[in-house]
């Protein structure tokens, strides 16, 4: 069966197009529409299998990254999300995409239009903008998108990425539901190795979590950023791979609904 | 009614603003200030109940993760609990994102408001002085041009523009004499000299009319050094000898012998495009935004990147960036206060406000910034240079474009304001210590965004014959450039404004941001209107282009303008000047040789110009889009000093550009033509360094240089601009655009400081197979080090000779026919994949390029100066270390490929240096056998990194 992937821009994103070639890499068909689209034809979500909401800078990132888009995803669509995560559909929000998922409530879930926020993406601990790789190690197999213990090594690009959960609480039953799915590493796969291995200061190394049922997905790292052997940093020195480490996410979640 | 609501971060939060502000306070020698928190304060004018204006601090505002908020009262407390307080708020006027993005918000929960205003607050616990207090808002948080600083905070009140009354002006010009004319162009701020007016007086003279205001604003700022560059095309005695136009006699001749196939377009539109392949083109302009930034730098940064990226958007029929470059001049950062020309900002200042506007701006565009480079020098620190690159993605057929009669003159993107009103003229004015003004303004790169994607969806429907950008000069320049073939009329009613209170003639000269004008034919008006809409970007029809060669503008009915287009855009007089260059002053120093240079080394990787830009280059996204090949950070821990950026334009193709720059302000000291002659070496030189050839490899001119009436200034002008033909044409790479910002100097004290004379030559080759790149990081011991090219005895110029406090006279010179084999050389050996790790030599010599690839590449080096090649005058130690001759790399090759390199090499000057070292160390012999450096990556590499760590 052919895969459908819906992406989502506004004003301000900007790895649309990246995020499409990455799919289509991944065997995926890719639909890429306006907000406005969506907003006047609600059932373009029914055509797509997987809903992908790309980096950048959604409305400038004003007032807090992903605010806004957040605010217009959950006042406008609300109901269709939670149906399409309901139907059994994937959900990937990266970096810009994470903010707006965890500020719709999206992530950590359970969603519901009304539902308050539990978790955020927050200012860097360094208070600047920041572009490094970072290594990362999967610690659930509850998203679709990654294979427990399966490492990453993928590029950051964000000034508000470090993850902060309302309490404790919050944050031990995350750990708890396997929903941590991301974890900042240093290069021998060690937590806790402080920065610039965490960029940003996240709690606990979160470099991405999914929702209750799994298929949310968010997470501040580009996978769309290193799907070309090229796209790695030291191909030049280690010699080219035969692809990038970000493609198998997304072919895992084509594959997931093969 | 107006709801103030503060939003603050909760308790027990690390507030990293408050602590940035903390730390530059701490810079500036403020001391007793325990902790800084940052409040961010918003006033909503909206009829909306209290419940819901909680609401939308609770849900819009504040983030119930980690934010506390109070609506109508202060969130952290006043007086002894509070801290002392210091509020920003900007002037009314000035561009404020947040504010629309806000409306969009409250409008999205169904509620309404009028308007939004932010400002920002801080509250400083510790011990602070009012007088600290005061210092604190002015050097570090606010800037009083585009924001009111108030000690203790207060009611954030929104101001509502009142509308203007409409007087149509004349300004009384055919009795006017000499002195007259020369007050009315003063006093305007229209920068015309006396022979321009003089002109403007004789063709009123003829029409029996006095010119309306709008008229003079209209010819001033279409006859700006700015937008006609009246030096370079006019008539300049040179020592005695007559140059006519000198952009035709040097840079455009280069491009006119060489007669590329490849050059699409070149010197005629906003960009100049070469052929990528059979689909595609490449545009690349370069400009500066220099006076803006020195004010404001933040936002004439800013600036400065959203107007280039326009120009690409509007070359042809519109072009998708791919990538920015940019590079900064500043005064050094650790330049003492008691240094700093009165009404200047500290250049530690301007620097950070340049590189966060440059990023806030690029970031948010989604274009990758993958080159730059920055250089420091006090003669920089009144007016600093910020020039900003764009590259963008054409389709080669779209490369053409004309406006025809009866298309609507449309304009798309932001609304008219009454920011940067006279920024064309402006800049031909010298900065003075009272310059101040509306000449700067902010940006919105969301603005700009959301209009590159209609405008490319436009350009693929073809729903337009023409575009532009509205940069420099605004609407006047854009319409009037235009229409210039066929004539236009406009409604200025119709142009939508920011607010009310605009005269006529500021809304047809003001250069606020993030507009284009295009030309639209009457049958796809609808449909172009209906596609801005459905992606919430406003475009207006204002007019319409003529058959009559008039520029016709009208305003509530009564017509305010009419001018002839021909002598709009023919009738200024050439400019005669004068110039002389009198050879170099200087003289070569003589300096005692030592036993040992590992110190000297160190204080050269350490030098401002040499050190690691990491700090700034990490907060651009270099990687957006998904192209880049070879990243400006390379190395085995990620942090070496890359070359050249390699992307590839189209996503999982292996065909790439690489772009570079050269320049080297410190040769111009001695003689600006060498110093071109250099910048041209440099940036090729780059792009060979990463495995590109010069096949396919264009140019950039932009030169940055003082008074032009003062012929001194002017004579290195020429100087400057003969080698650009003399090198270029040699080298068979031709200039496809440029740009000069002249008048760049800073008065103080009676006295005028000119910035020292520089040339930014930016390249573009285009790259048939990225797989072929190359790195300069050292990759594995046992490898042979070649060194490749002839050092000379040039150390003037050099960083060793300002080490010692000395300038000197040997510059660094080109031989094009030297240079033009070692470039073909190499780039055969990186074809045909021989070389492991290639790195040019410039600033620092040998030596600092030996150093950089041993750290970045994590090992250590062996290296024998006795193997060096060199011509008889360089046989000294210091000379082979340091010495900054152009065309010269260091190659690392594996043993197994070194008899192929060789024989690639050919008869260019080469030989083994040395090798690859499992140990950790650089070590150097010295002519005599003995030892001169050994010195461990790690401390050398120290040195490199420490002055930047921000």
């Amino acid at each position: 069966m052919t895969v459908h992937t819906l992406i989502i821009r506004t004003a301000g994103t900007n790895c649309d197009e990246e995020t499409r070639f990455a799919f289509e890499q991944a065997g995926s068909e890719v639909i890429l529409l306006h907000i406005n689209r969506v907003i006047e034809n609600p059932t373009v979500l029914d055509r797509a299998q997987i809903l992908a909401l790309p980096g950048g800078f959604s409305y400038g990132d004003d007032i807090a990254a992903g605010r806004i888009h957040a605010n217009e995803l959950r006042t406008k669509l609300g109901d269709r999300l939670e149906q399409f995560v309901d139907d059994g559909k994937l959900v990937i929000g990266i970096c810009n995409g994470f903010q707006i998922l965890a500020k719709t409530g999206l992530l950590p879930g359970p969603f519901a239009p009304d539902a308050e926020q539990t978790v955020t993406l927050t200012h860097n601990n360094s208070n600047q903008f920041e572009d490094r790789w970072v290594h990362l190690r999967a610690d659930s197999d509850k998203s679709p998108f990654v294979r427990k213990g399966q490492t990453l090594y993928l590029p950051v690009a964000h000034g508000e990425g470090k993850f902060v959960a309302r309490d404790r609480r919050t944050l031990d039953d995350l750990k708890g539901n396997g929903q941590v799915v991301l974890r900042y590493v240093d290069s021998d796969g060690n937590t806790g190795a402080g920065y610039p291995a965490n960029p940003n200061g996240s709690a606990d190394d979160i470099a991405g979590i999914c929702d209750v049922t799994g298929r949310v997905l968010g997470l501040m790292p580009h996978p769309e950023r290193h799907i070309l052997p090229t796209q790695h940093p030291r191909w030049t020195r280690e010699g080219p791979a035969d692809v990038g480490d970000g493609l198998q996410m997304f072919r895992n979640a084509v594959d997931y609904f093969a | 009614m107006i709801w103030q609501i503060e939003v603050a971060l909760k308790e027990g939060l690390t507030d990293p603003e408050g602590e940035a502000v903390k730390h530059e306070a701490n810079e500036i020698g403020i001391r007793g200030i325990d902790r800084v928190r940052h409040v961010r304060v918003y006033a909503i004018e909206s009829d909306m109940s209290a419940a819901e204006a909680e609401r939308v601090a609770a849900e819009l505002l504040a983030d119930p993760v980690v934010d506390r908020y109070a609506v109508g009262g202060p969130v952290l407390g006043d007086g002894q609990d509070g801290g002392r307080v210091v509020q920003v708020v900007r002037k009314p006027g000035v561009m404020d994102p947040v504010e629309a993005s806000s409306l969009k918000g409250i409008a999205d929960m169904g509620l309404r408001a009028s308007a939004v205003r932010t400002a920002r607050k801080y509250h400083f616990y510790g011990s602070l002085t009012d007088e600290d207090a005061r210092r604190i808002g002015d050097e570090v948080l606010a800037n009083d041009i585009i924001e009111e600083t108030v000690i203790g905070g207060g009611e954030l009140a929104i101001p509502h523009a009142e509308e203007a009354p409409f007087e149509k002006v004349t300004v009384p010009l055919l009795e006017a004499d000499d002195e007259e004319m020369m007050r009315i162009s003063r006093e305007g701020v229209l920068s015309l000299n006396l022979e321009e007016m003089r002109a403007i007086r004789d063709y009123y003279r003829d029409l029996g009319r006095d010119p309306i205001d709008v008229e003079l604003e209209t010819l001033a700022q279409t006859w700006s050094e700015h937008c006609v560059h009246k030096t370079f095309r006019g008539i300049i005695n040179y020592n005695g000898e007559i140059i006519d136009n000198l952009l035709k006699q040097t840079v455009m001749r280069v491009t006119r012998e060489l007669d590329r196939p490849w050059c699409l377009s070149v010197f005629k539109d906003n960009s100049g495009v070469i052929e990528f392949d059979e689909r595609w083109g490449i545009a690349f302009k370069v400009e500066t935004h220099n006076h803006p930034s020195a004010l404001e730098p933040y936002g004439g940064a800013g600036t400065g990147i959203g107007g280039v990226i326009r120009d690409p958007m509007g070359t042809g029929l519109g072009a998708k960036p791919i990538m920015n470059t940019d590079v900064f001049c500043f005064g050094p950062p650790d330049l003492p206060d008691d240094r700093l020309p009165p009404g200047s900002m500290h250049p530690r200042r301007i620097m950070r406000g340049v590189v966060a506007g440059v990023r806030d701006y690029g970031n948010r565009m989604g274009i990758p910034t993958a080159n730059g480079a920055v250089f420091f020098d006090e003669q920089y620190t009144g007016n600093c240079l910020v020039y900003c690159g764009n590259l963008a993605r054409i389709p080669a057929d779209k490369v053409e474009k004309a406006a025809r009669p009866g298309d609507r003159v449309v304009v798309v993107g932001g609304r008219t304001g009454r920011d940067g009103i006279h920024g064309a003229t402006f800049s031909s004015v010298e900065l003075h210590e009272e310059t101040s003004s509306s000449h700067v303004q902010i940006g919105d790169a969301i603005t700009e965004k959301k209009m590159l994607s209609v405008l490319l969806e436009a350009r693929d429907r073809g729903l337009y014959s023409c575009i532009t950008d509205c940069g420099a000069g605004g609407l006047s320049s854009a319409v009037g450039e235009m229409g210039a073939e066929t004539g236009a009329e406009v409604d200025l009613d119709t142009v939508p404004l920011k607010y009310q209170g605009l005269a006529y003639w500021e809304i047809w000269v003001s250069e606020a941001q993030e507009r284009m004008v295009l030309a639209v034919p009457p049958e796809h008006e609808d449909e172009l209107h209906a596609l801005c809409r459905s992606e919430d970007v406003e475009s207006t029809t204002i007019g319409r282009y003529t058959d009559t060669g008039r520029l016709v503008l009208r305003y509530k009915g009564e017509q305010v303008c009419d001018l002839d287009m021909d002598f709009l855009h023919d009738g200024v007089p050439r400019l005669e000047r004068k110039a002389v260059w009198e050879g170099p002053t200087t003289t070569e120093p003589e300096l005692p040789a030592r036993r040992e240079y590992g110190d000297e080394l160190k204080q050269i990787l350490g030098a401002w110009n040499v050190c690691s830009k990491e700090w700034i280059i990490r907060q651009y996204d270099h990687e957006v889009q998904g192209s880049s090949v070879l990243k400006p950070l390379v190395g085995a821990a990620n942090d070496g000093p890359g070359d050249a950026a390699i992307i590839t334009p189209v996503l999982g193709s292996t065909r790439g550009i690489v772009v570079s720059n050269g320049m080297n302000p410190k040769y111009g000291r001695i003689d600006p033509y060498h110093m071109a002659a250099s910048a041209i070496d440099e940036a090729l030189r780059n792009i060979v360094a990463v495995g590109g050839t010069l096949d396919r490899a264009a140019l950039l001119d932009n030169f940055a240089w003082g008074n032009p009436d003062k012929p001194d200034r002017l004579g290195g002008l020429v100087r400057a601009a003969r080698a650009c033909y003399d090198v270029a044409v040699e080298y068979g790479t031709p200039f496809i655009s440029g740009k000069d910002s002249l008048n760049n100097e800073y008065q103080v004290d009676g006295d005028s400081i000119p910035i020292p004379p520089s040339l930014l030559i930016s390249a573009v080759a285009i790259m048939p197979d990225v797989t072929r790149a190359v790195s300069m990081g050292l990759k594995a011991p046992g490898n042979a080090i070649y060194a490749v090219g002839l050092t000379r005895d040039e150390l003037g110029g050099s960083h060793y000779y300002e080490l010692h406090g000395e300038l000197g006279r040997n510059v660094p010179q080109v031989d094009t026919e030297l240079g033009r084999s070692v470039f073909d050389a190499l780039a055969r050996a990186t074809t045909d994949r021989l070389v492991r790790a290639c790195h040019d030599c410039s600033e620092g010599g040998l030596a600092v390029a030996a150093a950089e690839m041993a750290f970045a590449g994590g090992l250590g080096m062996r290296l024998d100066l006795a193997a060096v090649p060199s011509s008889e005058d360089a046989r000294a130690d210091a000379v082979l270390l340091f010495s900054e001759s152009n065309s010269r790399f260091v190659v690392e090759v594996e043993p197994g490929r070194a008899d192929d390199f060789e024989a690639a090499m050919g008869d260019v000057p080469f030989a083994r240096v040395g090798s690859v070292t499992e140990g950790a160390a650089l070590e150097v012999t010295g002519l005599a056998g003995e030892v001169v450096i050994d010195e461990p990556i790690a401390d050398l590499k120290e040195a490199w990194q420490a002055p930047l760590r921000w």
